[in-house]
């Protein structure tokens, strides 16, 4: 039992979890800029440019139906280079998607009179979407982006399959090593555990953000 | 980019098409029975939620903490991988029936919850003041207005679910996603195996992102209830 709870065992997990914690900041970022662009397309993309937002639907539509899995799968095989990198494209790709229609459903909830007093004002639409439109927007959805936050760092136990050294691929090594069923009980519940604590603190603040919100009308 | 347009390999995935339709039928069968766990569950943990008694509350919040904040690989992996320690071994079929059918039943609970709690108090009030018990008031007041505000995000969770169920070919169970796989690695043909998949899984899933994007527009015309944020139900 001690040893299974080695002190290089539980560096090794605990480097799993850093890789955890890289891969899904850095997804939930990049696919905030991307999600932002993709859902400003979609919505305001107009005339000439229609064929752009047609396009960027069917890409948020096709990725928001289909498995986060298979583009983990499809990314590692078919582009070259860091296997990060790739999984970090696969994630980033897979999440701005949603991320764009969060945002877009963030832009549709602005009141119309912000848009006609940014213009009024003589803002061009890129300005009144970086000054006006946007900073509001990214305030009603931080709920969103926390719960989507939460989806991102359990989707990357997925990577564990692809042999990316993160949390859960980190443990199911130290595991290898278990012999008794007490000690891979154990094992599991640290797993369990560690996301739980991460995944609860970040579920907790969305709620009481949103009571914040409520209450505040 | 050659390799994608190759009519070879696209030759070969037809003549090899019965093996994603075995992996689709897996999918289904596993998502409809995993549906059927989870609604059942998720009504019984939703009802659990709401009630009187502080015991309920705090086993029902226990179990929808649990599995929400937990990926469901780990939770998938123990059924498969750590059940059998303790003498327990399902076929892998039922490691993806119990897996998403246990998780899906946390989030179905949440919208249940919020369903019945977006019913204006008002409502409960002048039911009681009729004299309807709480059961009844439950199933004759609460439930069938909470119906239209949960419609929607029960049709998103039922959406996820089937994605979902890809974890199963993690452990080898024979779904859409195990054949994909397979079959791509065996050949060596990754676009045809992976992008075939993608299509049998929105085939499965756009119909259900429609019905929600349709039920949602529905819901918002309702004058008792407010409408759920369903984002923020969202798994």
């Amino acid at each position: 039992m001690s040893d299974i709870f080695s002190k290089n065992n539980l560096l090794f997990i605990l480097d799993g979890l850093k890789l955890t914690v890289f891969l899904s900041v850095a997804t939930i970022l990049l696919s905030l800029f991307f999600g932002t662009l993709f859902a400003i397309i979609r919505n305001y993309a107009k005339d000439k440019l229609l064929p752009l937002a047609k396009l960027t639907g069917a890409y948020i539509e096709f990725f928001r139906c289909t498995p986060n899995i298979l583009w983990i799968f499809f990314f590692r095989f078919i582009i070259p280079g860091n296997v990060i990198a790739k999984e970090i494209f696969a994630f980033t790709l897979f999440t701005s998607a949603i991320m764009a229609e969060i945002i877009r459903g963030g832009l549709n909830g602005i009141q119309k009179g912000q848009f006609e007093a940014a213009e009024s004002q003589g803002f061009p639409f890129f300005k009144t979407m970086l000054y006006v439109i946007l900073p509001q927007t990214y305030k009603q959805i931080i709920p969103s982006v926390l719960s989507q936050m939460i989806t991102v760092i359990k989707d990357t136990a997925y990577l564990k399959a692809v042999d990316i050294a993160e949390l859960s691929r980190n443990t199911d090594i130290v595991m290898g090593k278990a012999i008794t069923a007490a000690e891979i009980m154990s094992l599991f519940a640290l797993l369990a555990a560690i996301y739980f604590v991460i995944c609860f603190i970040l579920s907790v603040s969305v709620r009481t953000y949103q009571k914040k919100v409520m209450a505040a009308g | 980019m050659s390799k994608l347009f190759d009519a070879r390999r696209w030759l070969r995935l037809i003549g090899d098409f019965d093996q994603f339709l075995l992996g689709m039928k897996t999918t289904l069968l596993v998502a409809l029975l995993g549906l059927l766990i989870a609604l059942g569950l998720g009504l019984i943990l939703g009802i659990l939620s709401c009630v009187k008694l502080y015991g309920f509350r705090l086993l029902a919040r226990i179990y929808v903490e649990f599995f929400q904040n937990t990926p469901l690989v780990v939770q998938v992996f123990f059924y498969s991988f750590g059940l059998p320690f303790l003498g327990i071994r399902l076929p892998d079929f039922m490691v993806g029936v119990v897996g998403v059918g246990l998780y899906h039943a946390a989030y179905i609970a949440e919208v249940i919850r919020s369903g019945i709690e977006a019913v204006a108090k008002g409502q409960v009030e002048a039911a009681k003041s009729q004299g309807f018990h709480s059961m009844q008031t439950m199933r004759y007041i609460i439930l069938p207005q909470s119906l239209k505000v949960i419609l929607p995000p029960l049709t998103n969770q039922a959406m996820n679910l089937v994605k979902n169920t890809s974890v199963l070919s993690m452990i080898a169970g024979m779904d859409i996603m195990y054949y994909a796989k397979s079959w791509a690695g065996n050949n060596g043909f990754f676009y045809q195996g992976y992008l075939t998949a993608g299509l049998l899984y929105f085939l499965l899933c756009f119909p259900l992102a429609r019905l929600t994007a349709k039920l949602e527009n529905k819901a918002r015309q309702l004058p008792t209830v407010t409408t759920l944020r369903m984002m923020e139900v969202d798994s």
